[in-house]
């Protein structure tokens, strides 16, 4: 089969394979119709996550048709239209019944690299380096699955790949991002990032019972998307962040702030150039940018919700400011599993349609310059969407209502 | 059903009574099996702290050659001229201090303490024969050097004993009552299922069993074994019979987690490999870190008890090992005949007892 293969920073192939095969009883063998490109690969692809090995195939949203499935796999048959949630996760262990299941203890047989990084190591994933399991990934013809009687969740034929496809990872990840911030009548939300996973934030906390959501980026298409979605927009690059939130709230600050930067974040001036050389130095694995500006801003005794990715260490982390000022910080890689069925049924109520979020669909065999594109944000690019099969590239999937209805 | 630890009391195989009681420390003596391994010279913890101490002293001696080169050419009674060398030997000294502490069981940065005081030696008696030396002070400092050589040799010689045996502790949370892991665990057929070290253990019947081990280069090391104390859903403990080529031992402990959170399983495995060929091989089943191997042998236990089988990636399918990875790739249908036996080859141990997996 064909896959998109990593073999180094900023290196992308798409090449020959062999295809999948059931290697545990409760595996399944998709053949995916479509995956997306996540922010989180470009980490991949800007060489920031370590174990990653040459010819890794990178992908973790996809979603496709069952076409085989293992001897202990019975609620899913030959034909079934699924979409594959991003962590791997058993359903036995002490933590996927405590509906954590990105932290399942049996879906990652690397556990020992995470554990030497972390202290302990969460669950497999798709596709994301040899400390998360060193599964291979959706971006490629056929995936398996593992815990199939777990993870895939059955969607029904009237909804659309671009539809659903995001119950894989950015819509569970932002609704997570945004039901952290356990969100009050008439909260504010201030919201750092309008990626992918910013906008489902957006609109996750609009449909949690926010009354305002301000949303941070500089790139104007995204602001753009942003304001469509119901929020007010903030261009870091034109006004000081802190200011303008302090100058919307009476200088109390939002009752919450959500993260969905992670650990590339860009900001003006001397604080990224330091950041940037801290990185490149291997002082400090991340820039944690936005995590201390969310910090600074947010009101007394509000909440820090982290979803956006960070790898390792950070410094200059204010935490005077959050212990002086009782702030609670959650956070975690999204239990998607726990969030599909109820998302899904939103989808078909209508109440969200999350394929107002893809810019582009293009072929699999396009994937390193779709990498290239995204990484860039050129095109205006916000998510890409790749069809292995080749099925509905250049269809208008785009419509205009931007999400919530 | 007691939740304390207890000492195991029954005995079952041939007069000497054991208990499993944990080690006190990781660094500490070994878990006591009873059967009373004579040991020669220092105890391996004995040679790693004195090691430590020769390291504080490498690292205390070396600074003071690297920033009082003067002083410590006077004590010594060397000429002021040579403060250039006593700079560089005290960079050795950082090294081989700095190496003492980087290393887990640090023979080879012992070892280079010893030819370090060799270096010194010559040094000094060179030194002893320059005109103007002070042959009182030269002697005094080659006094004390030959002094500290001498235990650099026996620390060194201590850790580089290939005779101290391996010993492995590791413990993990199962999601599932003591009774089922012991009962799991009671039947030593069942282990090398997850002790990816062992080929088989044929159970002989009255509490014996046969265990085969697979070495380096396809050899395999075989050893009888007889279970020392039983308590169902409590405790398990075993060791290999007189005579065997490789002297071991082992034990489970299961004790109910705190809130019913299913069972903490501690284990400890010793094996004392006689020296020669067996030996070696013995000494390379457990790799260069037998924990980290425990480890991640009670991590597939888990996966068996908890999800029916061993849990595989494309990226594990030839071991979880750093050096055995591939790439997370599909592999072609060549390297699955190297890969072990797959769990989809085989029945699960639910399936293999006629029931259905619980979810």
């Amino acid at each position: 089969m064909r896959a998109n293969c990593w073999y180094g920073k900023t290196q992308m192939r798409v090449e020959e394979v062999p295809d999948p095969q059931i290697l545990n009883q409760r595996d399944a063998i998709i053949k995916v119709t479509s995956t997306a490109i996540c922010g989180s690969d470009l980490h991949l692809y800007n060489g920031f996550i370590p174990t990653m090995h040459k010819g890794d195939i990178l992908g973790h949203e996809f979603m496709g048709e069952v076409v085989e499935v293992g001897r202990e796999v019975t609620n899913l048959k030959v034909g079934d239209r699924v979409v594959v949630p991003f962590p791997i996760a058993c359903g036995n262990c002490f933590f996927c019944q405590q509906q954590m299941f990105s932290l399942c203890e049996n879906s990652n047989p690397n556990a020992w690299m995470a554990e030497k990084m972390f202290g302990h190591a969460g669950a497999g994933l798709f596709g994301y380096s040899h400390l998360t399991g060193g599964y291979a990934g959706g971006q490629a013809e056929y995936a398996r699955v593992p815990f199939a009687d777990v993870g895939p969740t059955k969607v029904p034929d009237h909804l659309s790949d671009e539809q659903v496809l995001f119950l894989s990872d950015i819509f569970p990840t932002g609704y997570m991002g945004a039901e952290m911030c356990d969100i009050k009548p008439g909260d504010t939300i201030a919201i750092w990032g309008c990626g992918p996973v910013g906008q489902f934030s957006i609109r996750s906390a609009f449909l949690l019972g926010a009354e305002r959501v301000v949303a941070i980026d500089r790139v104007p298409e995204r602001l753009q998307m942003a304001e469509e979605g119901g929020a007010e927009t903030i261009n870091y690059e034109e006004q000081s962040v802190y200011d303008a939130l302090m100058d919307m709230t009476g200088g109390r600050g939002p009752d919450a702030c959500i993260d969905d930067v992670g650990m590339e974040a860009h900001v003006p001036g001397i604080a990224h150039a330091y950041d940037r050389v801290k990185q490149a130095m291997m002082l400090e694995t991340d820039r944690p940018h936005a995590l201390r500006e969310a910090i600074m801003c947010c009101r007394n005794g509000g909440t820090i919700s982290v979803i956006g990715v960070y790898g390792g260490v950070i410094d200059k982390f204010p935490m005077g400011s959050v212990m002086n000022r009782a702030l609670t910080i959650k956070t975690g890689q999204a239990h998607v599993q726990r969030y599909m069925k109820p998302l899904l049924q939103m989808i078909e109520n209508g109440d969200i349609d999350p394929s107002f979020v893809v810019t582009h669909t293009m072929s699999l065999e396009e994937a390193p310059a779709a990498y290239d594109m995204f990484n860039n944000k050129k095109d205006n690019c916000i998510k890409v969407v790749l069809k292995p099969d080749g099925n509905g590239i250049g269809a208008a999937v785009k419509d205009d209502s931007y999400g919530v209805h | 059903m007691p939740t304390k630890p207890q000492a195991a009391k029954i005995d079952r195989g041939d007069g000497s009574l054991a208990n499993d009681l944990p080690r006190v420390s990781s660094s500490s003596e070994a878990t006591n099996y009873s059967n009373g391994h004579a040991r020669r010279g220092l105890p391996a913890t004995s040679a790693k702290r004195l090691a430590k101490g020769l390291g504080w002293f490498s690292v205390g001696l070396g600074l003071t050659e690297l920033l009082a080169p003067r002083a410590i050419a006077r004590i010594s009674g060397v000429s002021n001229a040579h403060t250039g060398l006593i700079r560089l030997y005290g960079l050795r000294e950082l090294a081989s201090g700095i190496a003492i502490f980087a290393q887990e069981k640090p023979a080879e940065a012992m070892w280079s303490r010893v030819a370090g005081d060799g270096l010194d030696l010559v040094s000094l008696s060179i030194a002893c024969t320059a005109p103007d030396a002070k042959r009182g002070r030269i002697t005094f400092a080659t006094a004390n050097v030959l002094a500290v050589t001498a235990l650099d040799v026996i620390c060194a010689k201590q850790l580089s004993n290939g005779n101290q045996g391996i010993h492995a502790k590791g413990t993990c949370v199962v999601n599932r009552t003591p009774e089922e892991v012991y009962t799991f665990w009671s039947n030593f057929e069942n282990l090398p299922r997850f002790m990816r070290h062992l080929e088989s253990v044929e159970d002989l019947g009255d509490g014996r069993s046969r265990w085969a081990a697979k070495g380096p280069a396809g050899m395999k090391v075989e050893w009888d074994a007889t279970i020392v104390a039983d308590v169902p859903g409590e405790v398990i403990t075993w060791r290999s019979l007189e005579n065997s080529d490789v002297d071991n031992a082992g034990a489970v402990r299961f004790e109910r987690a705190a809130g019913g959170r299913g069972t903490i399983v501690k284990v400890n495995i010793e094996y004392n490999p006689i020296a020669g060929v067996i030996g070696a091989t013995v000494a390379k089943l457990f790799g260069e870190e037998p924990g980290q191997q425990l480890d991640d042998d009670l991590r597939r236990f888990k996966q068996v008890m908890e999800v029916g089988e061993i849990v595989v990636s494309d990226a594990t399918l030839l071991g979880t090992g750093y050096m055995d990875q591939r790439p997370g790739r599909p592999a072609a249908a060549s390297e699955l005949e190297e890969a072990e036996a797959l769990p989809s080859q085989n029945l699960t141990n639910y399936q293999a007892e006629g029931r259905t997996m619980q979810r």
